[in-house]
C-alpha cells in the first residue's frame, strides 16, 4: 500500500471509532493505569525484600505490613483498571466491527449492477465478513499491545533510571539485540513463507479440480494418475512447510536467549554495584524482573507490525466496498401520479447522495397501486453496453402498449437478460431512453418502477427460511388466505400441501431441497400475491420436467391476462402469439418484428425457427 | 482425533524428542531463579565478586543450552507436525478419490475440498503447538512447586494451595468460553448466510423493493452477533485480572511467612527473592496453557470433521470391486470373451452374447433418500445401436446410466454386459469399456493432450487425431498455436462451452469405448455441428453401442430406440414413429416442444 492511500484508510477508520471517542479515553487510561501498576509491583517487592534484611529493626516491621496492604491494594487495582480495559476494549472493537459491516452491507443495497456483476460474490461476502474480522482482531491486538508496550518501555526505563543509571545503560543497550535477531529472522524466513504458500495454492487448485470433478477422474479410471500428481505437490509443500514453520519459529528461542543474557548482563551490573553498596538487593531483584518485561515488547514488535499491517490491508478492502460509487440517483416521482408537491426535477447525475435519500423516503410513503391502465412501455433509440467499447444494444426502438406481450428469443442467455436489466432499471441505458408511461423511468423512483413489474426468473433464488417467507416476500402482511390463494393460483398449493410442515416449511439455502419446477412455482407464488400491472418472465428452459413446465405455463397465462408482458421465450407457442418478438444474437438485437414478418423476413428467425427454435434450449 | 495420530507414528522419535528437548529447556529455566538466590545469599552477603562472576556466567551458559535445547524442540516438533500432516493430507486425498458417488453426494464436494485445506492446516498447527508447549507449561508449574520444596517445605505448601486454586480459575474461564465461543461462529455462520443471500438474490430483493426490510434484519443479526461477543468478551477478559490478584495475594503471603522466618534464621533472603520468582514464573505459564487450550479446541473440532470424512467407507465397492468374494477372475481374458458367469444368471456355455447391455428389474435409490429414482427397470440394447433416452428432470435419467459404469449400485435387479453381471467384473476393466461424456463438459489443467491421453493412455498420434476429428474439434485444434500442446486451464476455463464438449467428447473417444454415453452433451453445439458429429460417429465406430441422453425430442428421434422415462419408470419403448403412436409422455413431450396446444 502507498503510503497516501494508507493515510487515508486510516483516516477513514479513525472515523468510526470517532464516536467512541469517550471510550477511547478510558482505554487509553485504564492502559496507563495497569502497566503503571503492574511496574509499580515489583518495586513494592523490591522494597519489601529490603525490608525482610532489617525486619528485627525498629520500625521495620510495621513499614513491612503497610508495604503488603499497599501491594494488596496496588495489585487490586491492577486487576481492576485491566479488567475494564479489556471490556472496553472489546466495546470499541466490537462496535466498531458491527458498524462497519452495517455499513458495507447497507452498500450492497446501493451499489450499481455493474459492481455487483462485475465482483464474484465470494469477494464481497469475504469483505464484509473475514476482512471485517481480521480488521477488528488486528485493531484489538496490534492497538492493545503497541500502546501498553510503548508505556513498559517508557514506564521502566524511568523507573530503573530513578533507581540506578548504569545498570539502566545495560539493559537499554542490550535489548535492542533482540529486536534486531527478530526483524533478521522474519526477512529470511518471508521467502520460505512465500513458497510455502505457492505450493499450498497449487495443492488446493488441485484439490478442488479433482475432487469437484471427481465423478470424471473416476470415470476415465485417472485416480492414480491424479494421486500421483497430488503426491508430488504435497511432499514439496511438506518440505516448504517444515522449512518455513522451523525458520519462523526460531524468532522465539533466539529472541528468548538474548533477555537471559540481558539478565545475566543486569544480575552481574547488579549485584557488583549492590556490593559497592549503590545499589540494596530489594533493588537488584527490581531490575531482574524488570530486564524481563522490558524487553516483551520488542519481542512482539514484528508481530504487532505484521498484526496493524493486515488490519490496514483488511480495512481498506472493506472500506473500498463502503466508498464504491452508489448507483445513478433516485428519480423523484412515481409511476401513477405527479407527484404531489409537483416536484418534478430530472435528477440526473447532479443530484447527490443526499438527494438520493430523499428520493428513497419520498417513494417509502406513497407506492402506486397496481392498475390496469399502467403498461405502456416506449423505447426510444436505446444504446446499451456493459463496457466501453462493445457493441450490444444499439438503436433500439420499441412501443408496446397496454396488454401487448414481447417475447425476447435468441440462442445464448446473456442478451435477453439485458432487455430485462433495462427495463428494471438495474442498468441505465447510455443514451436513448425508456418511457414508462410517457415518462423517463429515470425520473421515476426505483421503488415506484420496479413496483410495477412482477417478475419471474428462471434463476430462481429463493431465501433460507419457510415457504409462507417466501411466498410473502412482496408483501409482508398477507393473510393467510392471500397467501394460499396466490399458491393455489400459482399451482404451488398441492405440492406445499405435501411437504412435512406444509407452508411452515423451511427451506434451505437457495431452495435447498425443493425441485428446479417447485422453486420456480414459488417464485411465480410470490409474484401471484400482489399482482403488479406488468410481468417480466423467463420461460424455463430444459430443467424442468414436462408436467411441472406445463403447471408453470398455465400460471404464466394466468398471470399475463391483460397485462403487458416481457417474455424471454423457449416455447415456440408462446412465441407464436406474441405481439412482438425480440431477435437477439451475441447480445444484440437483429430482427423484431411479428412471427409472420420475421418468417417472410428468412433471416436468423427463420433459420432458428426451422430447426425447431432448439438452439436456445441447448445453452442453458 | 484419537484416530489421526497413526499418521504421527512415523514421527514417533521426532515426537518424543521434541517435547523432551522443551522439557530440557525448561528445567534449566527452572534453575535461574536458584542461581540468583545464590548470588545474593553468598555473593553479595559475602562480598565476593568473584562467585557473582562466575554465577552470572553460568547463568547466561544456562541461556545458551536452554536456547540449544529449544531449537532442537522447534525442529523436531515442525517436522513431527508437517510430516503427520503431509502423510494425513495423502490419506485422506486418496480416501476421497476412492469415495463412491453415493457417498461424496452426501458429504459434498465443497466440504470435502475445506477438510481436505482448512482442516488438515488446523489439525498441523495443533500438533506443533502441542508437541511444542502442551507439556512445557504444567511442566514448569508443577516444576516450580517441586522446586519450592527443596528451597523451603513450609513456604512451599502455598505452592500447593495456589497451583489448584490458579486452575481452577483458568479453566472455569476456558470451559465457559468455548460454547460461547461456538455460538458466536454460529451467530457469525447467520450473519455470513444473510449477506450471501443478498448477494445471490439482489435481482428479487431489489425487484420486490426489499432493501429497508433487508437492512433491517441484517442490523439485527449484526446486533445479535455483537452482544455475543461481548458476554463472551466479558468473561475470558476476567482471566488475567483473577490470576494477577491470585499470584499477588500468595505473593504476599509468601513475603509475609518469609520475613519472619528470615527475621527467625530459617530462611535466606535469596530463598525468598526465589520463591517470588517461581511464583511469576507460574503466572506466565498459566497464561499460555489458556491461549494454547483455546488452539488445541479448535485443532480437535477440525480433527473430529477429518475424521468423519475417513469413516465414509466405500461400502459397495469394498474389497477390490467386485462381487462375489469368491469369484475367480481370469485377468487376461477380462478384454473379450469372459468365461466367469455368476450362478444367478448363470449361462450354460458361452456364445455369442445375445445382447450387448441389458438390465433386468433395476431398482435403486440413492443412499438414505426415500423414494427409489428408479423401479424396476428393464430393457436391452443390441451391440452397435444407438439408443436415446429422454425424460423431464428427476425422471431418472443420469441415474440410469450412471449404474452402468457402477458410479452407483442397483438396489435391486442386475445389469448384464454381454451377457455377463457387471457386478463381476472388476471395476477397472468395467470402466475402460464405457467412454462417457457428462453433461458438464470438464477438462483439466495441463495440455490438449494431456486431457485427451486420459482416455488412452497410449494412445497414438493418429488415434488422437482421428478422435478429435470425428468430435468436430479437428480444425479449432489445428489452428490452436501449439495444436495438441495447448494450454488447458483448470477445468478448462480458458476455452468455450462448445471447444470443452467437443473436446470432452475426443477424450471419450480416444479409447474407442465398447459403450459411449453422452449424458446431454451437446448442448452447446449447434444444430449443423451436432449433426455433423452424430454422423461422424456411426460412421467411425459403427461397434460402438451409443446411448444418448436428451431431454429433447429433436436429438433422440433419430436413434434405433427411444426409452421413455418418467417418474423413475419406462412409460415407452420404440422408435419415434411408435411412440408417437403408442407413448403419451413422448406424444407429450414433442408436442410441448414442437407447438401446438395453449
Amino acid at each position: 500500500m502507498k503510503d497516501k492511500e494508507r493515510i487515508k484508510t486510516l483516516r477513514s477508520i479513525l472515523n468510526y471509532i470517532k464516536p467512541h471517542w469517550l471510550r477511547l479515553m478510558v482505554s487509553v487510561t485504564m492502559a496507563l493505569f495497569t502497566v503503571v501498576l503492574g511496574l509499580y509491583l515489583p518495586i513494592l517487592i523490591g522494597r519489601a525484600v529490603d525490608l525482610i534484611g532489617i525486619i528485627h529493626q525498629e520500625g521495620s516491621k510495621k513499614e513491612f505490613l503497610t508495604l503488603l496492604s499497599v501491594m494488596a491494594g496496588v495489585a487490586g487495582a491492577g486487576a481492576l483498571t485491566q479488567w475494564i480495559l479489556n471490556l472496553t476494549n472489546n466495546r470499541i472493537v466490537f462496535h466498531v466491527v458491527r458498524d462497519i459491516r452495517k455499513q458495507a452491507f447497507d452498500k450492497v443495497a446501493e451499489l450499481p449492477f455493474s459492481y455487483l456483476d462485475g465482483h464474484s460474490h465470494g469477494d464481497v461476502l469475504s469483505r464484509i465478513i473475514t476482512d471485517v474480522d481480521q480488521f477488528a482482531d488486528g485493531l484489538l491486538i496490534g492497538f492493545t499491545q503497541a500502546f501498553t508496550g510503548i508505556i513498559t518501555i517508557a514506564g521502566t526505563v524511568l523507573f530503573m533510571l530513578r533507581v540506578n543509571v548504569a545498570v539502566t545503560a545495560v539493559v537499554v543497550f542490550l535489548t535492542p539485540l533482540s529486536l534486531f535477531t527478530a526483524n533478521f529472522i522474519a526477512k529470511r524466513t518471508f521467502g520460505m513463507f512465500q513458497l510455502q504458500s505457492e505450493a499450498r495454492g497449487e495443492q488446493t487448485a488441485l484439490v478442488n479440480e479433482m475432487i469437484g470433478n471427481q465423478k470424471v477422474v473416476q470415470a476415465f479410471g485417472q485416480e492414480e494418475e491424479v494421486e500421483k500428481q497430488f503426491d508430488e505437490i504435497n511432499e514439496r509443500l511438506g518440505k516448504h512447510s517444515l522449512r518455513a514453520i522451523f525458520y519462523s519459529s526460531l524468532t522465539n528461542p533466539v529472541t528468548r536467549f538474548v533477555n537471559n543474557l540481558v539478565y545475566a548482563g543486569v544480575g552481574l551490573a547488579g549485584a557488583l554495584y549492590t556490593l559497592s553498596g549503590g545499589l540494596t538487593v530489594g533493588q537488584l531483584t527490581i531490575f531482574l524482573s524488570y530486564a524481563n518485561q522490558y524487553t516483551k515488547p520488542f519481542n512482539e514488535i514484528s508481530e504487532v507490525i505484521a498484526e496493524l499491517q493486515n488490519a490496514l490491508a483488511c480495512a481498506s478492502r472493506v472500506l473500498e466496498l463502503i466508498e464504491a460509487e452508489p448507483e445513478a440517483a433516485d428519480g423523484m416521482e412515481t409511476v401513477q401520479e405527479e407527484a404531489a408537491d409537483g416536484v418534478k426535477t430530472a435528477q440526473g447525475e447532479a443530484a447527490d447522495r443526499t438527494e438520493t435519500v430523499q428520493g428513497e423516503a419520498a417513494n417509502g410513503t406513497e407506492i402506486v397501486q397496481a392498475k390496469a391502465a399502467v403498461g405502456n412501455v416506449e423505447l426510444e433509440r436505446v444504446y446499451f453496453a456493459y463496457r466501453h467499447g462493445q457493441k450490444l444494444i444499439e438503436d433500439l426502438s420499441l412501443c408496446v402498449r397496454v396488454g401487448q406481450r414481447v417475447a425476447i428469443v435468441g440462442p445464448t442467455g446473456c442478451g435477453k437478460t439485458t432487455v430485462i436489466n433495462l427495463l428494471m432499471r438495474f442498468y441505465d441505458v447510455n443514451s436513448g431512453r425508456i418511457m414508462l408511461e410517457g415518462r423517463d423511468i429515470r425520473m421515476l423512483t426505483r421503488h415506484s418502477l420496479r413496483s410495477a413489474y412482477g417478475m419471474v426468473l428462471q434463476e430462481t433464488w429463493l431465501r433460507n427460511g419457510t415457504i409462507w417467507d417466501n411466498i410473502t416476500l412482496g408483501k409482508k402482511d398477507a393473510t393467510k388466505e392471500e397467501v394460499i390463494a396466490a399458491a393455489k393460483s400459482s399451482r404451488a398449493h398441492g405440492f406445499i400441501k405435501r411437504l412435512p410442515e406444509g407452508y411452515e416449511t423451511v427451506i434451505g439455502e437457495d431452495g435447498g431441497s425443493l425441485s428446479q419446477g417447485e422453486k420456480q412455482l414459488l417464485c411465480i407464488a410470490r409474484v401471484m400475491i400482489n399482482l403488479p400491472p406488468m410481468l417480466i418472465l423467463d420461460e424455463a428452459t430444459s430443467s424442468i420436467d414436462t408436467r411441472t413446465e406445463m403447471r408453470i405455463q398455465e400460471a404464466f397465462n394466468l398471470m399475463m391476462e391483460g397485462r403487458t408482458s416481457f417474455i424471454v421465450a423457449h416455447r415456440l407457442s408462446t412465441v407464436r402469439h406474441a405481439d412482438v418478438i425480440l431477435v437477439m444474437k451475441n447480445g444484440a438485437i437483429i430482427e423484431q418484428g411479428e412471427h409472420e414478418e420475421l418468417m417472410a423476413m428468412k433471416g436468423f428467425y427463420w433459420e432458428m425457427y426451422r430447426s425447431q427454435l432448439p438452439v436456445s434450449n441447448r445453452l442453458s | 482425533m484419537k484416530s489421526l495420530l497413526v499418521y504421527l507414528k512415523e514421527y514417533k522419535k521426532e515426537s518424543l524428542l521434541g517435547p523432551l528437548f522443551k522439557l530440557l529447556e525448561a528445567s534449566f529455566e527452572l534453575m535461574v531463579p536458584l542461581v540468583v538466590a545464590a548470588v545474593v545469599d553468598q555473593g553479595i552477603k559475602n562480598d565476593d565478586p568473584h562467585f557473582i562472576i562466575t554465577r552470572c556466567l553460568l547463568l547466561a551458559a544456562l541461556g545458551m543450552i536452554g536456547l540449544l535445547c529449544s531449537v532442537s524442540a522447534q525442529f523436531f516438533a515442525a517436522k513431527a507436525a508437517v510430516g503427520f500432516a503431509t502423510g494425513l493430507r495423502k490419506a485422506l486425498f486418496s480416501h476421497i478419490q476412492g469415495l463412491s458417488f453415493a457417498d461424496s453426494d452426501k458429504v459434498g464436494t465443497a466440504t470435502l475440498i475445506t477438510r481436505m485445506t482448512g482442516d488438515v492446516n488446523q489439525v498441523q498447527t495443533g500438533v506443533n503447538h502441542v508437541l511444542r508447549l502442551f507439556l512445557r507449561s504444567p511442566f514448569i508449574v508443577f516444576g516450580a512447586m517441586v522446586m519450592a520444596f527443596t528451597v523451603d517445605v513450609r513456604a512451599a505448601f502455598i505452592f500447593v494451595v495456589l497451583i489448584p486454586v490458579l486452575t481452577v480459575v483458568v479453566f472455569a474461564v476456558i470451559l465457559t468460553g468455548i460454547p460461547l465461543f461456538r455460538k458466536i461462529q454460529a451467530g457469525l455462520d447467520r450473519v455470513m448466510r444473510l449477506t450471501r443471500e443478498n448477494l445471490t438474490g439482489v435481482r428479487v430483493i431489489r425487484a420486490f423493493r426489499r432493501e429497508e426490510e433487508e437492512k433491517r434484519l441484517f442490523q439485527e443479526r449484526a446486533d445479535e452477533l455483537m452482544k455475543m461477543q461481548l458476554t463472551a468478551g466479558r468473561i475470558t477478559g476476567l482471566l488475567n485480572p483473577f490470576s494477577m490478584v491470585i499470584v499477588n495475594i500468595a505473593i504476599i503471603i509468601l513475603l509475609s511467612t518469609g520475613a519472619s522466618q528470615v527475621a527467625a534464621g530459617t530462611l535466606t533472603l535469596g530463598a525468598v527473592i526465589a520463591l517470588v520468582n517461581y511464583m511469576s514464573q507460574i503466572l506466565v505459564e498459566l497464561v499460555k496453557l489458556a491461549n494454547l487450550i483455546i488452539t488445541i479446541t479448535k485443532s480437535f473440532a477440525s480433527g473430529s470433521r477429518i475424521e468423519a470424512v475417513f469413516a465414509i467407507r466405500n461400502d459397495s465397492l469394498a474389497g477390490g470391486g467386485w462381487l462375489p468374494p469368491d469369484t475367480e477372475w481370469n485377468e487376461g481374458q477380462q478384454d473379450n470373451k469372459p468365461e466367469y458367469h455368476e450362478p444367478e444368471y448363470h449361462k450354460p456355455e458361452y456364445h455369442k452374447p445375445k445382447y450387448h447391455i441389458q438390465f433386468i428389474d433395476v431398482t435403486f435409490r440413492y443412499p438414505g433418500a426415500g423414494e427409489a429414482v428408479l423401479t424396476d427397470i428393464n430393457f436391452t440394447v443390441n451391440k452397435g445401436d444407438t439408443i436415446g433416452i429422454i425424460g423431464g428432470t428427476g425422471a431418472g435419467k443420469s441415474s440410469l446410466i450412471h449404474l452402468l459404469p457402477r458410479f452407483y449400485e442397483a438396489e435391486k435387479g442386475a445389469i448384464m454386459i454381454n451377457d455377463q453381471d457387471i457386478r463381476t467384473m472388476p471395476v477397472d476393466s468395467l470402466r475402460s469399456r464405457i467412454g462417457i461424456v457428462m453433461q458438464k463438459a470438464i477438462l483439466f489443467k495441463g495440455t490438449i493432450r494431456d486431457n485427451l491421453l486420459w482416455g488412452k493412455a497410449n494412445a497414438t498420434e493418429e488415434e488422437l487425431w482421428e478422435a478429435l476429428r470425428i468430435a468436430q474439434a479437428e480444425e479449432f485444434v489445428s489452428s490452436k498455436e501449439g495444436q495438441m500442446e495447448a494450454k488447458v486451464e483448470q477445468e478448462g476455463r480458458n476455452y468455450s462451452g462448445g471447444q470443452r464438449q467437443r473436446l470432452s467428447i475426443a477424450r471419450a473417444l480416444v479409447r474407442r469405448p465398447d459403450i459411449l454415453i453422452m449424458d446431454d452433451s451437446t448442448s452447446a453445439l449447434d444444430y449443423l455441428t451436432e449433426a455433423k458429429l452424430r454422423t461422424a460417429v456411426r460412421e467411425a465406430c459403427s461397434d460402438t453401442t451409443v446411448l444418448i441422453i436428451s431431454q429433447r425430442a429433436s436429438s433422440v428421434m433419430h436413434t434405433d430406440k427411444i426409452l421413455v422415462l418418467d417418474e423413475g419408470k419406462i412409460v415407452g419403448t420404440g422408435t419415434h414413429q411408435e411412440l408417437l403412436k403408442a407413448c403419451p409422455v413422448y406424444k407429450e413431450i414433442y408436442e410441448t416442444q414442437f407447438e401446438s396446444s395453449t
